[in-house]
């Protein structure tokens, strides 16, 4: 498979008043044509952040990437000017945001928000040519009566329908990446179940690699290929869909996925994580998650894990994965 | 619209009694009469004046005629200046009062509206502090004050402009500057406070994100959303420029509708009184109305011809 993006080793810092948040720490992952990679993980993991810092959208200041790479299509896009970093949004990467109700300018025309980004970047299409163009999107995106609907406000729109409208936007210059960043989180449940499957659709249509952003696992579960799961600032454990909802190594990702309310387990409490994640203005030297990590050994504390690869696809950050902690775990075998 | 054209007329029209009823009443219950300080005439001319101004007809009958002059805009002969009619005085003042505001207008939404936004984009930085500090002196200091100001330091002690009248646009720079500095420093601060808040939103982000250039997020996609209260307040904006005029034209002694207007109450001109207050109030309102149909037409959101929350 050809791989379309690498992120690797992004750290993205935001200065406040109270002091310098650590947002990213180090995030690694590689995505795939034609894939869809979720980034699963908690609020204020770092994973709006890190979507962000790939279409070079943090504000700066505060924000500011200050070390790594985003390797897209050869180009480092860390490096790139804020002009040639135009030239890239919306045609080579695109981005749909969390709430329709909010992303739509509310005074302008569907139409006119659907071609201007077509006119931006492709200078000499002719007006007929991108309305065309904005109607086949529209009826990929599943509006019905497409010529009429075009000349409305968001106003006029339901957030299901809206977010349709976000969708064709992001798609509408053929971009090879699409960001969404918590696509469903504003819709109700009905509606995210379709938005979703139009997600396979159009995934299938076009070829497109999604990112999804995401703290939903059931969302993950329905059109993940591959899940990187994020905690404090750091990928913690990455691999296919089956490997992490089967055979997650991670004590976090386990806790995760216990975390879920299951309809088939009636009657029995929610099982949480307990503690809190850590402060990022001042994170821990080691693993960020041993203070609430029930198998935390001594050297947790000490020292970041090293990337155990179990698998091609399944890579975990733990130290229960090194050799040394098998043997001790095989003498005492109280786990 | 048509309906909700026609109910705003409609509407205009009883406020537009309303102004004439209360200015009747204030004028009448002013103690004294234009003709009172006329010197050397006999008891028979006093007496043939009155019933020539209708002066010694009851008040009610006063009232008709005045609302009947006003239906037909035939205000009659001024009392002061009987050789002028009052529709000549507005007639040759309202030019020049028109132009006046209308400058003053342009002036103070065009430099408000540019002040504002580079305010916004430098938010914090020094260029914002300053436009700010100018914005809140330009509130502060009465135009007035800033007429004489001017008047003292671009006429009289560095001779720029010419101190006052209206003959040539040189003759404009000062009284447009002194009548347009308030209104544009109020624009001024509400457009770079909305702006700012515009700037946060979803749909600017996402403008970014489809790779727009910078000018055209900011004049198609925040500029339109940041105006809406700038729109709103244009009517009080509005008043406070028309009755500006009054002073501003008698201290640059521009010969405008506001010097009649400021006259005709110290000498009890009551056809003039009338008329202008009826012509000053109708073109408010009507300006009002114009800045509602605006607000309409900025945001797709406001149906004009619908209730709220039907």
């Amino acid at each position: 498979m050809e791989k379309i993006l690498t992120v690797d080793n992004l750290h993205v810092t935001f200065k406040t008043y109270g002091g310098t948040v650590q947002a990213v720490r180090g995030v690694h992952f590689d995505l795939y044509k034609g894939e869809t990679l979720a980034i699963v993980g908690e609020s204020g993991c770092g994973k709006s952040v890190t979507s962000n810092a790939i279409m070079r959208l943090i504000p700066n200041p505060p924000g500011k990437i200050t070390q790594g790479r985003i390797i897209f299509k050869n180009k480092d896009l860390t490096r790139l000017s804020e002009k040639n970093m135009r030239k890239i949004r919306g045609v080579d990467i695109s981005m749909i945001f969390q709430d329709p109700m909010t992303a739509l300018n509310p005074t302008l025309t569907i139409e006119s928000q659907l071609i201007e980004g077509l006119r931006q970047h492709k200078k000499n299409i002719s007006h007929r040519a991108a309305r065309q163009k904005a109607l086949d999107i529209m009826k990929l995106v599943g509006i019905s009566n497409p010529e009429e609907r075009m000349k409305q406000y968001p106003h006029q729109f339901s957030g299901g329908m809206r977010q349709r409208i976000v969708i064709a936007i992001a798609l509408i210059c053929e971009p090879d990446l699409l960001i969404a960043d918590e696509p469903t989180t504003a819709l109700d449940v009905t509606i995210q179940a379709q938005i979703l499957e139009l997600f396979e659709k159009i995934q299938k249509v076009t070829g497109v690699a999604i990112i999804l952003i995401t703290h939903d696992l059931g969302v993950v579960a329905k059109i993940a290929d591959r899940i990187a799961v994020m905690y404090a600032g750091k990928i913690i454990e990455v691999g296919t869909k089956r490997e992490i909802f089967y055979h997650s190594e991670h004590p976090y990702t386990k806790g995760l996925l216990q975390s879920v309310p299951r309809l088939d387990l009636k009657g029995e409490s929610l099982t949480p994580i307990d503690g809190t994640p850590p402060d990022l203005f001042s994170p821990p030297s080691g693993c960020p998650f041993a203070a609430r990590c029930p198998y935390a050994m001594e050297v947790c504390d000490k020292a970041y894990p090293a990337q155990t690869a179990l698998t091609g696809t399944h890579q975990v950050d733990c130290w229960l994965q090194d050799e040394r902690a098998k043997k001790l775990l095989a003498h005492t075998t109280t786990i | 619209m048509l309906k909700y054209i026609m109910k705003r007329l409609l509407i205009m029209v009883v406020t537009l009694w309303i102004i004439v009823t209360l200015t009747f009443v204030l004028m009448v219950s002013i103690p004294g009469s234009p003709l009172n300080e006329e010197r050397g005439t006999t008891e028979q001319v006093q007496k043939n004046l009155e019933s020539f101004y209708n002066l010694d007809k009851p008040y009610y009958v006063q009232y008709l005629l005045y609302i009947k002059s006003i239906a037909t805009f035939d205000f009659g002969p001024s009392i002061k200046q009987p050789d002028r009619t009052v529709n000549d005085l507005l007639g040759n003042g309202f030019p020049i009062s028109f132009e006046l505001g209308m400058w003053t207008i342009i002036v103070a939404v065009i430099s408000g509206i540019i002040l504002g936004i580079i305010a916004a984009l430098r938010h914090n930085g020094i260029v914002d502090y300053l436009a700010m500090t100018i914005a809140v002196l330009g509130i502060s200091i009465p135009n007035f004050v800033l007429a004489t100001l001017l008047i003292q330091q671009l006429a009289v002690n560095h001779p720029i402009f010419p101190p006052a009248t209206w003959s040539s646009p040189m003759h404009m720079v000062l009284p447009i500057i002194a009548l347009a500095t308030g209104p544009m420093a109020i624009i001024a601060r509400l457009t770079r406070s909305t702006m700012l808040e515009v700037l946060t939103q979803d749909y600017i982000k996402m403008a970014r994100a489809k790779g727009l250039n910078p000018w055209k997020i900011i004049f198609k996609h925040a500029l339109k959303n940041a105006l809406m209260p700038v729109v709103t307040i244009m009517g009080t904006l509005l008043a406070g420029i028309l009755t500006g005029t009054f002073v501003i034209e008698k201290i640059f002694a521009i010969p405008g509708m506001g010097r009649y207007f400021v006259e005709s109450i110290n000498q009890r001109d009551y056809p003039v009184i009338m008329g202008t207050t009826v012509f000053y109030s109708a073109f408010l309102i009507f300006a009002l109305f114009l800045v509602d149909i605006a607000y309409g037409i900025l945001d797709p959101r406001i149906k004009l011809h619908k209730k709220a929350g039907e």
